[in-house]
């Protein structure tokens, strides 16, 4: 478990991170979000170890960050941003060095060397120098890396990027698989990467936590009204504009007309779906109804939303 | 202690990865080769006298050479950020990756030693101790300027800029003994115990002086103290 209190961190007169405070429990994947220079990279360098926070705490499993760092650091798995590696040396070179500084020799490395190949897939890759693979491949030995020790806490900072489509799944996959039993804390700017992969979400915004919860939870509080766009032909204007004297609930927003067909936009409130009524209605007054697609607010503007109001903050 | 030697492991395999390593060590031996063979055959005399008096200057591009990416490289690529992640303690670190840089120095000081066995084979009246404190000195030297050159590659990330401190910082230690002659009186004696060429002149001569082997030890571990404690400050900044 990692629990953070009142975390600050300052460059100089840069406040990166302010006043932060949140618990990741075990099993759980947790996304952390925010903009570019929102203080994400801070916050995962503190937790493990790698900057001093300027004012605050850290603890994870009931050790303290300054005064426990290597007791920490041996549970910790890391995977840092630019993902960087001795590209001189050979993936089995880099793997058996990493692990030897984690105390990890002889036979419990070769268990622990074959675990990993066979969870980052890096089976075609081990004897070659790390200069020689693909940016994706890099990416899993970056992983591989972190996983050598078999860490209860995972902490990965942008796992995904640059890595193509499939690569993406397949690490999806095993950041899933992964949460099962650990403690997976993960950054990413791909929104819908966390929404497919985390148990809850963080968003951070300017050094501040803004959000906090799962997806769904998220999606429940910021969600306000839906957009209904319709396709429909025959309708009479009529019947479109008093919409609302039949349907309270149904508020009519606009008309396009193209090609015969017109395209409407109602709204409702988030509790009251009435879809069902307003296809009766369609019926009665005759309309063929050719689209109806309720708009939900998805994560994309709940971030969107959070992060621009914390710009007008400033 | 097992962590410094896999640092140290890790370090030489990289150096000997990349032609650095051999670039160093065949210049050392060339350079080496012809100030041994031009005073041994062209003026016949049994000694290394002027080898040793060349070592340190080579010396003094070679070493920050070596150990300007030491640590600034490192700092470079980011892989600072894995390694201090890791329950590794900065000493562990610096001190092996001084030790490596060392034992670059070190072979090439010993590839020398070719010289001496053609001295041994050929010369006459050979003074096997001043040879033998002639290498101590420059092992010591090598060592005080490896610890200068690690400092100065943990300043910057940038290897060239690392490369240029480490030249200058090793020149002021070397230079210090020829400036006495400027210096007032009264500092005369601190200028002289700092400059690195006065401890080595004695040790060379044969005179093995605890106090030129503490002067060496201290430089030594005042630099690796001043490298630790610049890699430690920057977690808090």
């Amino acid at each position: 478990m990692i629990k953070v209190t009142k975390l600050s961190k300052n460059y100089g007169s840069v406040n990166a991170v302010q006043s932060i405070s949140f618990e990741l429990k075990d099993g759980e994947i947790i996304g952390f979000l925010g903009a570019n220079g929102a203080g994400k990279t801070t916050t995962l360098k503190m937790i493990t170890g790698y900057l001093v926070p300027s004012a605050g705490s850290i603890t994870v499993n009931d050790m303290d960050i300054i005064e426990d760092t290597h007791e920490i650091q041996k549970q910790i798995g890391y995977l840092p941003e630019l993902n960087p590696l001795y590209t001189e040396m050979r993936v089995y070179d880099y793997l058996e060095f990493l692990a030897g500084i984690r105390k990890i020799k002889g036979k419990q490395f070769k268990e622990a060397f074959a675990r990993v190949v066979e969870q980052c897939g890096l089976r075609g890759v081990v004897h070659k120098s790390i200069s020689d693979c693909s940016k994706g491949y890099k990416q899993r030995i970056g992983l591989a890396a972190a996983m050598i020790h078999d860490p209860r806490i995972l902490i990965l900072d942008e796992p995904v990027t640059g890595l193509d489509p499939n690569q993406i799944v397949e690490i999806r996959k095993l950041i899933k698989s992964l949460g099962k039993e650990k403690l997976v804390f993960m950054s990413s700017h791909i929104l819908q990467e966390i929404q497919a992969t985390v148990d809850r979400i963080i968003i951070i915004n300017n050094g501040k936590i803004v959000a906090n919860g799962t997806s769904d939870e998220l999606m429940g509080d910021f969600m306000g009204n839906v957009l209904l766009n319709m396709e429909i032909k025959g309708a009479s204007i009529e019947s479109i504009e008093h919409i609302q004297a039949k349907l309270p609930s149904v508020k009519y927003i606009s008309l396009n007309e193209s090609n015969g067909i017109q395209n409407v936009q109602f709204e409702y409130g988030k509790n009251k779906d009435p879809r069902e009524e307003l296809f009766k209605y369609a019926v009665k007054n005759k309309w063929s109804v050719l689209k109806m697609n309720p708009r939900t607010t998805n994560l994309e503007d709940i971030f969107r939303d959070l992060t621009m109001e914390g710009k007008k903050d400033v | 202690m097992y962590n410094i030697q896999i640092i140290l492991r890790r370090e030489i395999q990289s150096f000997f990865n990349s032609p650095m390593a051999y670039i160093f060590l065949v210049i050392f031996a060339i350079v080496s080769g012809y100030f041994f063979t031009n005073t041994f055959f062209l003026f016949g005399q049994s000694d290394l006298r002027v080898l040793f008096d060349m070592i340190p200057l080579v010396y003094l591009f070679f070493i920050p050479a070596v150990s300007m990416g030491l640590i600034a490289r490192e700092n470079n690529i980011g892989t600072m950020e894995t390694i201090s992640t890791m329950p590794l303690n900065t000493y562990e670190f610096v001190i092996g990756k001084f030790l490596a840089g060392l034992s670059l120095i070190m072979l090439g000081l010993f590839a020398t030693s070719i010289h001496f066995i053609t001295l041994v084979a050929v010369g006459t009246n050979v003074d096997y101790g001043a040879i033998f404190s002639g290498y101590l000195g420059l092992a010591l030297m090598g060592a005080t300027f490896t610890s200068i050159g690690i400092y100065a590659s943990s300043v910057t990330e940038n290897q060239v800029v690392a490369f240029i401190i480490g030249v200058f910082l090793v020149l002021v230690f070397y230079m210090l003994d020829k400036t006495l002659v400027f210096a007032p009186q009264s500092i005369v004696g601190i200028i002289q115990f700092l400059a690195v060429d006065y401890h080595l002149s004695n040790i060379s001569r044969g005179v093995i002086d605890s106090r030129n082997i503490i002067y060496f030890l201290s430089m030594i571990g005042f630099f690796i103290y001043l490298t630790i404690q610049t890699l430690e400050v920057r977690r808090w900044k």
